[in-house]
């Protein structure tokens, strides 16, 4: 239930997404380190496309990267296959895009 | 040499496709006993009835393959000694995620129906009238298409992998070695035909790399690195706008 393409997406993700873990953990251990607030973090995220870049593309990594994966357990585990498999991948990766979308709403623009 | 007192306890398992259960037999212990010989004294002194299937007895057919205490064997090149281990008896099987015809006679269909949908079949370039292509033994390619090329299609490695099991349109392991195999031959013209078959939705891509077909091929071949060959030629060829 893995073509090509798929496989080709999952993997360009993994790329892109190991710098970011490491980007990610490094600004936490540093907040905490720190001693940053809620507020100062703010400060800082708010209005940084930077930051909305970042993690914009973390999220959209992360949402095409697990639902791939998902849609391999699924279809091995469940035995989902065909249009519902296909539904299914594209469910989880647009409940991630939603999730993540929320998050980078609060934490960048809002 | 023939000890008259030593025996084993041997399960083997009886049925259809619509199921069965193990059968046990007392069978005498010989020197330098294989399972296969094991089967056959079964077959010969207590049940004529019981079925299985063989052919070389020297491990180049590949059609004796059997569930040996849990673990897919060649049967006829496989020492009791070497099953037993530690223990005193033998579980025997037929071969894991084929169905079954009757007792361990499995229906090898879908196994080599997969190597045609893999295209693991030679795409001739030339014909009886053209001259003998010079082929270098140590040439990068070559090296690569010789070091899967002894599969004997004797469905271990179909039988040992947890893909197979979990996602049946998987083209499992040996179909997709011998892919690989044609995909370094010079000879061969069907790369993108075959590229295009192993990267189809059952193909190459859904190798977990558990590498379970390493650990049971019984002449040693490496499957899992055929399979990530393809993987690493398909992407590549996906990249390019070839598939």
């Amino acid at each position: 239930m893995l073509g090509v393409h798929l496989y080709l997406a999952q993997r360009v993700t993994a790329l892109i997404m190991a710098p970011l873990v490491i980007g990610h953990l490094a600004v936490m251990i540093y907040a905490v380190q720190g001693g940053l607030s809620a507020a100062e973090i703010l400060g800082r995220t708010q209005g940084s496309w930077w930051w909305g870049l970042f993690y914009g593309l973390f999220v959209l990594a992360v949402s095409i990267h697990a639902s791939i994966g998902l849609r391999v357990v699924v279809h091995e585990t469940l035995g989902l296959r065909g249009q519902v498999l296909n539904l299914f991948t594209l469910a989880v990766a647009a409940g991630l895009l939603w999730l993540g979308g929320r998050a980078i709403y609060a934490v960048v623009i809002a | 040499m023939q000890d008259p007192q030593s025996t084993m306890q041997v399960s083997v398992w009886r049925g259809d496709v619509d199921g069965g259960a193990f059968e046990r037999f007392e069978v005498p212990r010989f020197q330098s006993q294989t399972i296969l010989d094991v089967v056959t004294w079964i077959q010969r002194h207590r049940d004529a009835s019981l079925t299985y299937r063989f052919a070389c007895r020297v491990g180049m057919c590949g059609s004796c393959a059997m569930m040996v205490n849990g673990v897919p064997r060649w049967t006829c090149r496989t020492h009791v000694d070497k099953a037993l281990g530690s223990g005193d008896s033998l579980e025997i099987a037929p071969l894991r995620n084929l169905p079954v015809i009757k007792d361990l006679a499995t229906d090898m269909t879908t196994f080599f129906d997969k190597w045609t949908r893999a295209e693991a079949h030679h795409h001739p370039t030339a014909d009886r009238s053209d001259p003998m292509p010079a082929i270098n033994p140590a040439d990068e390619k070559r090296v690569a298409a010789s070091a899967g090329i002894e599969c004997i299609n004797c469905a271990v490695c179909y039988a040992a992998c947890d893909v197979v099991e979990n996602n049946p349109d998987y083209l499992g392991p040996a179909a997709l070695n011998r892919a690989w195999t044609l995909i370094n031959d010079q000879r061969d013209g069907g790369r993108v035909a075959r590229l295009r078959a192993v990267s189809s939705d059952g193909g190459c891509h859904n190798c977990h790399s558990q590498q379970s077909c390493v650990q049971h091929c019984p002449n040693e071949l490496n499957p899992t690195l055929s399979i990530a060959g393809l993987k690493r030629t398909s992407a590549l060829a996906a990249l390019k706008g070839e598939l």
